[in-house]
């Protein structure tokens, strides 16, 4: 590839996407642009790249963006993150909200769903107690493929496989020939919308979970803090924020602080803060 | 060192998993049947056993409620590893006292999140 059709890509894909793509990911454009052109009918990279400067085609546009984007993503992933979810922010959450009874959560760039969804089998092993209460997921990817696949529910026996204990799979989900549909029941428990991360959040309204882990560590240091302050805009004066385990907010933003003891939690530093103090199962 | 019993009629399969399993730290042993691996409990419980179900001789399924009615035999953590991917077969796997089920085709990933999950890691 030219350097100059490079360079055009990837600055394409910082405004569009806040994905950073250094020049050692040169075969990695290569590889995954090659089925966009062809699906656009296209002799190879070069035509690609002539069309995209003389023809602002956003359909094509969108279709490099989507292309590019890392979709991995796996039930219950990381899993100390869902454990702590259960054992900690949830019955604090509950407590703090006890007179309102609803809760809002966000999985920012959900991929395919997966984290969404355990977090809905997470909230049904937990319904006597959340019975009465309003909870309400989004879950949102800057990609409509991604987004829709996620609405559907449906994975492939591989997908299922992938830190799902298999009585979860049992229970919630249905065979349908070699691939598994989530339950009616789950998909109705979450909203699933295209967003992207970098344009104005106000339209998603307040939330008081937000997971958005393995998401900045695509964005180089200014993204991170747009994004960051972003989210701080929208979140709960006593929210939680979930980052990645290699992601952290120090030196990247002054809105959040981490939660002691708590790995992977945030909390806005200007808000009450979050405390685990009379919480019983709070061994982590 | 924990350890985990392999039991698949497919000496590739037994060899792949082997491989894996080490990787994870397990010591391993080896059955082609479902009567190979009784013989083997009956001496020695192992901590784990990854269990194919279609086998010559005794089935993994027949195993698994012989092995649950021995002394010590709901010791164990059972791991179905079989081509057997629908919900019946599930459901009587896990009535039949089965911890968890890999459908095949398995990589070390699925083998690893598996036995995290039955706390074998």
């Amino acid at each position: 590839m030219r350097v100059e059709d490079f360079d055009m890509f990837a600055t394409l894909l910082k405004q569009r996407s806040g994905l950073v793509l250094t020049k050692d990911k040169a075969y990695l454009l290569e590889s995954r642009l090659m089925p966009v052109a062809r699906k656009w009918n296209m002799k190879g990279l070069d035509e690609l790249a002539a069309t995209v400067r003389t023809r602002k085609d956003e359909a094509l546009l969108r279709d490099i963006t989507e292309a590019m984007t890392t979709n991995e993503s796996s039930f219950f992933r990381d899993q100390k993150p869902f454990d702590q979810f259960k054992q900690v922010v949830l019955p604090k959450m509950m407590e703090a909200r006890a007179s309102k009874r609803s809760l809002r959560i966000w999985s920012a760039a959900c991929s395919s769903g997966q984290e969404a969804y355990s977090l809905c089998m997470l909230l049904q092993e937990e319904q006597a107690k959340l019975a009465g209460w309003r909870i309400e997921i989004v879950g949102t990817d800057l990609s409509a493929e991604m987004v829709e696949r996620a609405k559907a529910g449906v994975y492939t026996q591989f997908e299922v496989q992938r830190g799902l204990p298999i009585q979860m799979l049992v229970k919630h989900f249905k065979q349908q020939g070699d691939k598994w549909q989530i339950s009616q029941q789950l998909r109705q428990m979450v909203t699933f919308r295209e967003y992207n991360l970098l344009s104005d959040l106000g339209g998603l309204g307040q939330f008081d979970v937000v997971f958005c882990r393995n998401v900045l560590i695509y964005f180089d240091q200014p993204t991170k803090s747009k994004v960051l302050d972003s989210i701080a805009r929208i979140i709960a004066p006593d929210g939680v924020l979930y980052l990645g385990g290699a992601e952290t907010v120090l030196g990247i933003t002054e809105r959040f602080r981490p939660v002691d003891g708590q790995r992977g939690l945030y909390t806005l530093a200007s808000g009450p803060g979050f405390s685990t103090a009379g919480l019983k199962a709070a061994a982590f | 060192m924990k350890s985990c019993l392999v039991v698949d009629d497919s000496r590739v399969v037994r060899k792949v998993a082997r491989k894996i399993l080490e990787e994870l730290s397990f010591a391993c042993s080896e059955a082609e049947d479902g009567k190979q691996a009784m013989e083997a409990c009956a001496q020695q419980m192992p901590d784990a056993i990854l269990l194919d179900w279609n086998m010559p001789v005794m089935s993994g399924i027949e195993f698994l409620r012989r092995l649950r009615k021995m002394s010590g035999g709901d010791g164990p953590k059972v791991v179905f590893c079989t081509t057997e991917n629908d919900l019946a077969h599930i459901q009587e796997a896990l009535s039949a006292g089965a911890n968890e089920y890999i459908m095949k085709p398995f990589d070390s990933d699925i083998i690893q999140t598996k036995f995290a999950q039955v706390g074998l890691l």
